[in-house]
């Protein structure tokens, strides 16, 4: 198939070129290259992840609230804690931000037909979906599946304390899928340079595809690093090497150096693309552009690049890492971690915000990510972490985070759903989700951030009754099930909405160019292309009597 | 093209003045050489596309290019392949062999090979239509 783009015609005939007749059926699902069903299939399997993922962390606040109820064995506790968090963040949370949504999304963000490399792509879904399968099936295999938390330390996940195949299946599973994000981000670096538009240069880019890029790029710099780590546990494991256990001359710690060095620009690779789906929808919202767009981009370029200097905070407590440096590297991303929020809150400022569920998932996201981030910055000092590490008031701190990520990637759900289906989500049960979620979150991470403070660990099926911990634990349980609830009632919402709520090709009055392509998109996604003079070329075809923006004009105004 | 290079040249000089005085102030050799492997991967493709953007004319999407500058041949997409499922199953089947033993490498390489051979063979037709 070759793709071709055609000149702003104003008519949207005469395109017959562009009908694309394949397989149809599974066979169309097995041999697709289009970025837009790959990512669909990403988006699918996601959201399975996150539904299993989700229903372990249901088991686990179960135990929790009655520690001497037995209601899941130890085994059982340690298998349920370890995949619930494998789950979440291999097989969900990076999927969803860098398969599902960035797949659909970026080529036609910026006017190109497809990936680069759509048989690349559609290797990367293979090795992500056979990876989930590879993992999961730990649960079927005697031993049961991992148990050695979803960090697997050294000495804990060597073969002597982890004997079975349910941690080799983890181990296999994260090669497969570690190989998946890494053809991604080969894929999304080479779509951004490559294919896009005439007119659509680099500062003229959708904060959302900028966010991808710079994602991308981390994967590059981080992924390979674990795959290497985790050929390294393999061999101790089997091949008889001891590259990290201290019996043969080796250095545990250098397990978590290897890790945390992919774990914490990881962290980035899950949150950056949240933050350019929140960054593309307060403006929409709030009729009016991005406020601060090039210091949008140039937060986002810092934060990676400081990303790669800050691994050794999650290992403060070894004893053995420089912490004057960790501890300032850690620091210093909250400055543009600060511009990122500031620059959300100015571009509500004085804009006329229709409260839609997207938008309200938006402001949940900044409201929750700024509890997170900032109790980052305490975990962020030895002294503090000293005191708190291993305690529930981590646990706190990375589940405000992550419950802020999954509300961004709902609002892109709500705000981009309909560009993929053509079809509105019910804003009604929209909101009312919204409430259970963002009500649900605080119930839930709230309570976690007093037990760390009161010196609960974490991973421990059962607790001494010391005092209040089990009455907070029953709040966060509570919690713990709103958020359940709010899960059902998006599954409600698509069910209820299903091709019942034509969204037409432009429902927000929206920006960038997927809104100026039909809804779905055609095959190769494009009919014809706006001229391109600004990071909003949609609003400035249907508006042309607003006033030029200066920013990202080549013109003197 | 040239933001492009400046991007990546700039992140590869930032990765090596942060490598080197990690290195020298904490004299641990992993994360030393880890930064510095980080900045390699800034340099190599940041200094490809630096030599690339001197000796190219700008093009239409790194200026106000019009759209019609875009029209016509972009790439050659193959439409529908089947290989990139019959090399992840292959890849699927490479790990099994690693957990439940090695005879799985034997299908596992074989429909790696044969997605390798029909890969390539696939885009010298240009791709199924």
């Amino acid at each position: 198939m070759t793709a071709v783009i055609s000149p702003d015609t104003h008519h949207d005939d005469a395109h017959e070129a562009h009908d694309h007749h394949g397989p149809t059926g599974v066979l169309k699902w097995l041999t697709t290259t289009d970025h837009k069903i790959i990512g669909l299939s990403y988006t699918v399997t996601a959201v399975l992840m996150l539904v299993i993922g989700g229903f372990f962390a249901e088991l686990i606040r179960v135990q929790l609230s009655a520690p001497y109820e037995h209601f899941l064995s130890f085994a059982q506790y340690n298998e349920v804690f370890t995949m619930h968090g494998s789950i979440m963040i291999y097989l969900f949370a990076g999927p969803m931000a860098f398969g599902a949504l960035a797949n659909i999304i970026v080529p036609i963000q910026i006017g190109a037909p497809d990936m680069a490399f759509p048989r690349l792509n559609a290797l990367s879904y293979w090795l992500y979906l056979t990876g989930s399968i590879t993992m999961l099936s730990g649960f079927f295999v005697s031993g049961g599946a991992a148990n050695f938390g979803w960090v697997g330390y050294a000495p804990l996940s060597n073969a002597a304390n982890s004997p079975g195949a349910g941690a080799d299946l983890w181990i296999g599973a994260l090669l497969l899928t570690g190989f998946s994000a890494i053809f991604t981000g080969v894929n999304i670096c080479a779509t951004v340079f490559y294919l896009r538009a005439p007119g659509m240069t680099l500062f003229r880019m959708p904060i959302f595809t900028w966010n991808l890029l710079v994602t991308s790029i981390l994967i590059l710099l981080a992924f390979p690093v674990l795959t290497a780590g985790l050929i390294m546990l393999y061999c101790d494991r089997h091949f008889g090497t001891h590259i990290f256990s201290v019996q043969g001359g080796g250095v545990p710690v250098l397990w978590q150096h290897i890790f945390w060095f992919w774990g914490h620009p990881e962290v980035y690779i899950l949150a950056l693309p949240f933050f350019g789906m929140v960054t593309e929808i307060i403006p929409v919202f709030s009729r009016k552009p991005v406020f601060g767009y090039k210091g949008m981009v140039f937060a986002t370029l810092t934060i990676a690049a400081l990303s790669l200097g800050v691994w050794a905070h999650h290992m403060f407590t070894t004893g053995v890492v420089l912490l004057p440096f960790f501890s300032i590297m850690s620091l210093l991303i909250a400055v543009p971690t600060g511009i990122k929020l500031f620059n959300w809150i100015g571009s509500m400022w004085r804009g006329q915000i229709w409260f839609s569920a997207a938008m309200l998932y938006a402001i949940g996201f900044v409201v929750t990510f700024l509890i997170g981030g900032l109790t980052g910055i305490y975990l962020a000092s030895p002294p503090l972490d000293f005191f708190t590490h291993d305690t529930y008031f981590v646990v706190a701190h990375f589940h405000s985070v992550v419950m802020a990520l999954v509300m961004g990637g709902i609002a892109g759900l709500y705000y981009w759903g309909p560009k993929i289906t053509g079809y509105l989500l019910n804003e009604t049960i929209g909101k009312i989700q919204f409430w259970f979620l963002f009500i649900g979150s605080q119930v839930f991470t709230l309570p976690l951030y007093i037990l760390g403070l009161r010196g609960m660990p974490r991973r421990m099926a059962v607790y001494p009754n010391n005092p209040g911990w089990q009455h907070l634990n029953e709040i966060a349980t509570i919690g713990a099930v709103l958020i359940g609830i709010s899960t059902v009632l998006l599954v409600v919402n698509i069910l209820v909405s299903w091709k019942k709520y034509p969204a037409g090709d432009n429902p927000w009055d929206g920006h960038t160019l997927e809104w100026f392509t039909t809804s779905p998109p055609p095959h190769h996604n494009f009919y014809r292309l706006p001229q391109i003079r600004s990071e909003r070329p949609t609003w400035d075809y249907n508006h042309p009597e607003a006033p030029a923006i200066a920013h990202g004009t080549h013109e003197e105004k | 093209m040239k933001i492009e290079a400046r991007i990546l040249l700039v992140l590869g000089l930032f990765f090596a003045l942060m490598g080197t005085v990690y290195w020298v102030w904490s004299g641990e050799n992993a994360g030393g050489m880890m930064i510095i492997a980080g900045g390699l991967l800034g340099f190599l493709p940041g200094s490809y596309y630096w030599w690339w953007s001197r000796r190219m004319p700008v093009r239409p999407e790194d200026r106000d290019g019009d759209v019609t500058e875009g029209a016509g041949f972009v790439g050659a997409f193959p439409g529908t392949s089947i290989f990139p499922f019959t090399l992840g199953v292959g890849a699927f089947f490479a790990v099994l062999s690693l957990v439940f033993g090695f005879w799985l490498m034997v299908p596992g390489l074989g429909l790696i090979v044969w997605a390798a051979i029909g890969g390539v063979a696939e885009s010298r037709r240009g791709g199924t239509q």
